[in-house]
């Protein structure tokens, strides 16, 4: 290392690998903007219905939810909201984790629990439109 | 591998507060709040599937005091990162970048969340 003037923005690791970028640097930034274009309908459709989505009575909300658009709309949003937001955490974690083991832990903890999170959420609709 | 000679960026503690950078650390804070706000839509919708005890048992804690401090803070978190990502998304196609831009629509988008969920508070509760 000591043969380079030591200025660059490049990393000592990197020069070395010599590799260059991965050539995929804008595919997260390009998700992130697809998921949230694409919860926008589904989330306008709730808000509109919010009075009955807030509703305590558990009958009149299960009739709501087991109706086609609701439920359809729910379950959209809940996808494209929960990817939307483990794209970002994960961007937090790979910004303030520098310790290379707790951010793949923790990258790792990101992923499994939104997906278990939006599953979870899809299997409670699922159920009440199908019993 | 560390080289201590390598260029670093100005930082938090060296920048003077203005209020992009307030509208940019706002929104990524409220992103996370939105991300933690997801488990308690998961709780709200598989009470539902479980039945009404449990989704009574849901209302009571959204009812309480903290569950009203909590859903007044996701409504203003939505409302604001809703807004914000707009403004986003209008500079990814090349407008608004001027510092006058930014900063007309960071009041915009500031004001905005906050009438935006003020309106969703009183409209949900009609």
């Amino acid at each position: 290392m000591t043969t380079h003037k030591d200025t660059s923005i490049r990393t000592p690791l990197g020069r070395a690998r010599g590799l260059g970028s991965a050539k995929d640097g804008t595919h997260h930034w390009w998700v992130q903007r697809v998921s949230a274009i694409a919860m926008l309908p589904s989330m306008i459709y709730l808000m509109v219905n919010l009075p009955t989505l807030v509703t305590h009575d558990h009958d009149a909300f299960l009739i709501w939810l087991q109706q086609p658009l609701p439920a359809l709309a729910l379950g959209l949003f809940i996808a494209s909201a929960f990817y939307h937001a483990s794209l970002g955490i994960q961007v937090v974690i790979e910004d303030y984790i520098h310790s290379e083991g707790q951010k793949i832990a923790l990258l790792l903890v990101n992923k499994l629990a939104f997906i278990f999170l939006g599953v979870a959420a899809i299997y409670a609709v699922v159920r009440i439109n199908f019993g | 591998m560390q080289n201590k000679a390598r260029p670093l960026s100005p930082h938090l503690q060296i920048y003077r507060w203005q209020l992009t950078m307030f509208l940019s650390i706002l929104h990524r804070a409220t992103g996370v709040g939105l991300a933690f706000g997801a488990a308690f839509i998961t709780w709200w919708l598989l009470a539902a599937q479980h039945g009404p005890k449990t989704f009574d048992r849901f209302h009571e804690f959204s009812h309480s005091i903290i569950g009203q401090l909590m859903l007044a803070g996701w409504l203003f978190s939505l409302s604001f990162h809703f807004l914000n990502g707009m403004r986003h998304l209008v500079w990814d196609t090349g407008r608004w970048l001027s510092l006058k831009g930014a900063y007309a629509s960071g009041y915009a988008v500031l004001i905005g969340s906050v009438l935006m969920t003020a309106a969703i508070w009183f409209y949900a509760g009609q």
